[in-house]
């Protein structure tokens, strides 16, 4: 039968950790984007062990939809930080980037 | 008649209006309009006069009572203006009118130089226009609305002046003042209509005799109160000597002559409801004798031109109110009649007197206060048209036969005689011969004796014949309209005694014997004696006045500060008043404002609270997320281990 269920989960939830840590720790924008990737990753991979678990494709078909989204998201992400840096400031460091302090 | 009645107060008003709108473009030529528009009401109420006197007697009570048009309606409570023409109102459209006309001409010679020509020549017809609809009125409404007029006239006109601070302090001071009497009198009129269910005169008067006495006390006392205010009584008589502060015509005019007889009017005409409450009449009786030898009092020392006729008006005032307590109203009509020529002409007069010397003063270079009367003394030389007119006018307020005030005085005296009110009629002779004594103190310091300026640099005038003019006639009537309408049989009392039917029921024959010749004759010799006083002390200097301010230091300074009256209402009205304005001054600043403030305070300080919370840095905000996550999922997860 397989893996079984809870060692996907458990990878699952060990990558989701991992990607929340990194967007919560690290300063440097692409890691932290790249971190977010990770997350949504990590949701994709619990999808398709439930999808497997329950043998229902509703959940496979759901990864393609994040994997859409998430795509769309990388371009726009990665193009709103390249102008950001290119055009605001020559610094990667999310902490640069402050106009919302209170 | 009743077709022109309306011209008597349109005229005026349309004066002020044109004059007020226009004024400054026309500027001297308001005095003509202002001067025909009242000429025009004076012409109405002179034909309204004759209208009466040749109508029979029975018609003239009221001869005519009608509406101009629906005013007030509101639920129960309706208004008409109107008119009510009796006797009685028209005798004061008659004094209002011609007075008014004849200050009016006196004021183009007066207010010739001055900047504010066009204003007066608007405030003077509008004054007239207020107090011609008080007179006329057939409403209580009507009449108090008149008298606000009046009131606010009195106000524009002592306040003319404006840049100066004493000016402005006395027309504040008059308006304050008659606020306080305008209570009484609005709480009255308000009482009138709870009791009688209308305000109009006719239907009030109708149903006079079926109120109780003690409604109908309250009621006639609180009108007094209003009348007190106006007539500057005691104990509110305190504005009108600071009210001297205006221009010398408007002294004339609304503080000698005819507004501050509004409340001698009010009284005589609500005397059908005044004969019924006997403690009123007492009230009135007693506050107008008190008053009149009270104001007396301070007149004897003063030694402004002006405030000697300013105690002299409250005086005589008094002596009007004392006649309608002592239940003489007639008698009082005919002093408020007599009283408005020869002080008005007093007051024009003195007007005649300041206006030349303060040129006088100005062009001889001297600062000298040219309304003090120790800076002036034989005048008569400089001024004869003047010295003759005032000597008339003192001689007819004195009470000197044949002159009017002798008429008329001494039918007050008279009258609380016949009524066996003794201690008034002393207190009225009394007053007499103060009356005598301060006015020919007034006459011979200004106009007799040897001038006390510098004869070589101070040259006063005699005044151009616009001021004139109106001193000639106005002496002139103080001298014979007494003994022509007042000699008894009284002339006067016939044309009035028709007003006064309701309250004092058909007039008798009056008595002419013995006792009325004797009092009479003491009265004239009390203003002889009065006279005489001043004669010795001023003329022939054989006694000293001095000397006696010296033997009575005391008493003299309680005179001449005005019995400290005016320091008591200032210690027991005005500071209290001024502290607790303060104190909500100080509650508005510190606990109104600090709470409006507060909570502007407080919402910034939230503000800055949450503020430090928006980091602006994405970790701390994707940590707030994760909490938020954790925190949701937990509560998921209790809840599925408490529910099993």
């Amino acid at each position: 039968m397989g893996v079984p269920l809870n060692y996907a989960l458990a990878l699952s939830a060990v990558l989701f950790v991992t990607g929340l840590a990194g967007v919560i720790l690290r300063r440097n924008i692409l890691i932290i984007f790249m971190s977010i990737e990770l997350m949504l990753n990590a949701t994709n991979l619990q999808l398709i062990a439930f999808s497997r678990y329950f043998g229902n494709v509703n959940g496979q078909i759901f990864v393609f939809f994040v994997l859409v989204v998430a795509a769309a998201e990388a371009a726009i992400g990665l193009a709103i930080i390249v102008s950001l840096v290119r055009h605001y400031k020559d610094s990667l460091m999310g902490d640069d980037f402050n106009l919302l302090k209170g | 008649m009743t077709d022109y009645l309306w011209i008597i107060p349109a005229a005026p008003c349309a004066a002020a209006v044109l004059n007020g709108v226009f004024g400054k473009k026309i500027g001297k030529f308001t005095a003509a309009i202002a001067i025909t528009a009242v000429a025009a009401a004076f012409l109405v109420a002179l034909y309204v006069a004759a209208t009466i006197l040749g109508s029979p007697e029975e018609v003239r009570q009221p001869i005519a009572d009608g509406a101009f048009y629906q005013w007030v309606v509101s639920g129960d409570f309706k208004v008409v203006a109107g008119y009510y023409i009796d006797p009685l109102s028209s005798i004061m459209l008659l004094v209002v009118t011609s007075v008014s006309l004849l200050v009016h001409i006196y004021s183009v010679g007066y207010m010739a130089d001055d900047d504010g020509f066009w204003r007066f020549f608007t405030y003077l017809p509008l004054f007239t226009f207020a107090m011609l609809l008080l007179v006329l009125a057939n409403n209580l409404l009507q009449l108090f609305l008149g008298w606000e007029g009046v009131g606010l006239c009195s106000y524009l006109l002592i306040g003319f002046w404006y840049n100066r601070k004493s000016a402005t302090d006395a027309a504040m001071k008059a308006f304050i003042v008659n606020r306080v009497g305008d209570f009484g009198f609005m709480i009255g009129l308000i009482l009138v209509w709870l009791t009688f269910g209308s305000i109009t005169f006719s239907d009030v008067f109708a149903k006079a005799g079926t109120i109780g006495v003690g409604v109908l006390t309250m009621i006639t006392l609180l009108l007094f109160v209003g009348a007190c205010g106006k007539s500057a009584q005691i104990p509110l008589y305190t504005w009108l000597p600071d009210a001297m502060e205006g221009p010398t015509p408007v002294s004339a005019l609304i503080h000698a002559a005819t507004m501050v007889t509004a409340g001698v009017y009010m009284v005589a005409r609500m005397y059908p409801l005044f004969i019924h409450t006997p403690i009123t009449l007492g009230v009135v009786a007693w506050v107008g004798g008190i008053t009149a030898i009270f104001a007396a009092s301070i007149g004897l020392v003063q030694n402004d031109i002006k405030r000697i006729l300013a105690y002299s008006t409250v005086s005589q005032l008094g002596y009007m109110f004392l006649a309608l307590g002592v239940v003489v109203p007639m008698s009082g009509i005919f002093h408020l009649f007599t009283h408005a020529f020869f002080k008005g002409c007093l007051f024009l007069c003195a007007g005649a007197v300041i206006h030349s010397v303060e040129h006088a003063f100005h062009h001889g270079g001297k600062h000298d206060d040219p309304q003090d009367i120790r800076n002036m003394g034989g005048l008569r030389h400089y001024m004869p048209w003047t010295a003759w007119t005032f000597l008339a006018a003192c001689l007819a307020i004195s009470g000197i036969f044949p002159l009017a005030g002798f008429w008329s005085k001494d039918e007050i005296l008279g009258g609380a005689f016949d009524h066996g009110q003794f201690a008034l009629y002393a207190i009225g002779l009394v007053t007499a011969m103060m009356t005598a004594f301060y006015m020919f103190r007034e006459y011979f310091l200004v106009f007799e004796g040897q001038p006390r300026f510098e004869t070589e640099h101070v040259h006063p005038h005699e005044s151009p014949w616009w001021m004139v003019g109106p001193l000639v006639v106005l002496a002139f009537l103080s001298v014979v309209i007494g003994a022509a309408v007042g000699a008894p049989p009284s002339k006067f009392h016939e044309f009035l005694s028709p007003a006064f039917v309701l309250s004092l029921g058909q007039p008798e024959p009056e008595a002419f014997n013995a006792q009325t010749v004797a009092l009479m004759g003491v009265s004239l010799l009390i203003a002889i004696i009065g006279i005489w006083i001043a004669w010795m002390m001023y003329v022939r200097r054989a006694w000293s006045a001095e000397a006696l301010a010296a033997r009575f230091p005391r008493l003299y300074d309680l005179l001449l500060h005005k019995w400290y009256v005016d320091e008591l209402y200032d210690s027991v009205f005005v500071q209290p008043a001024l502290g607790f304005a303060r104190f909500l001054w100080a509650f508005d600043g510190y606990v109104i404002d600090g709470i409006v403030n507060g909570i502007g305070y407080l919402t910034r300080g939230i503000g800055r609270g949450l503020r430090t919370s928006e980091t602006g840095v994405v970790g701390n905000y994707a940590l707030g997320i994760a909490a938020g996550l954790v925190a949701i999922l937990g509560s998921f997860l209790l809840k599925g281990l408490v529910t099993g």
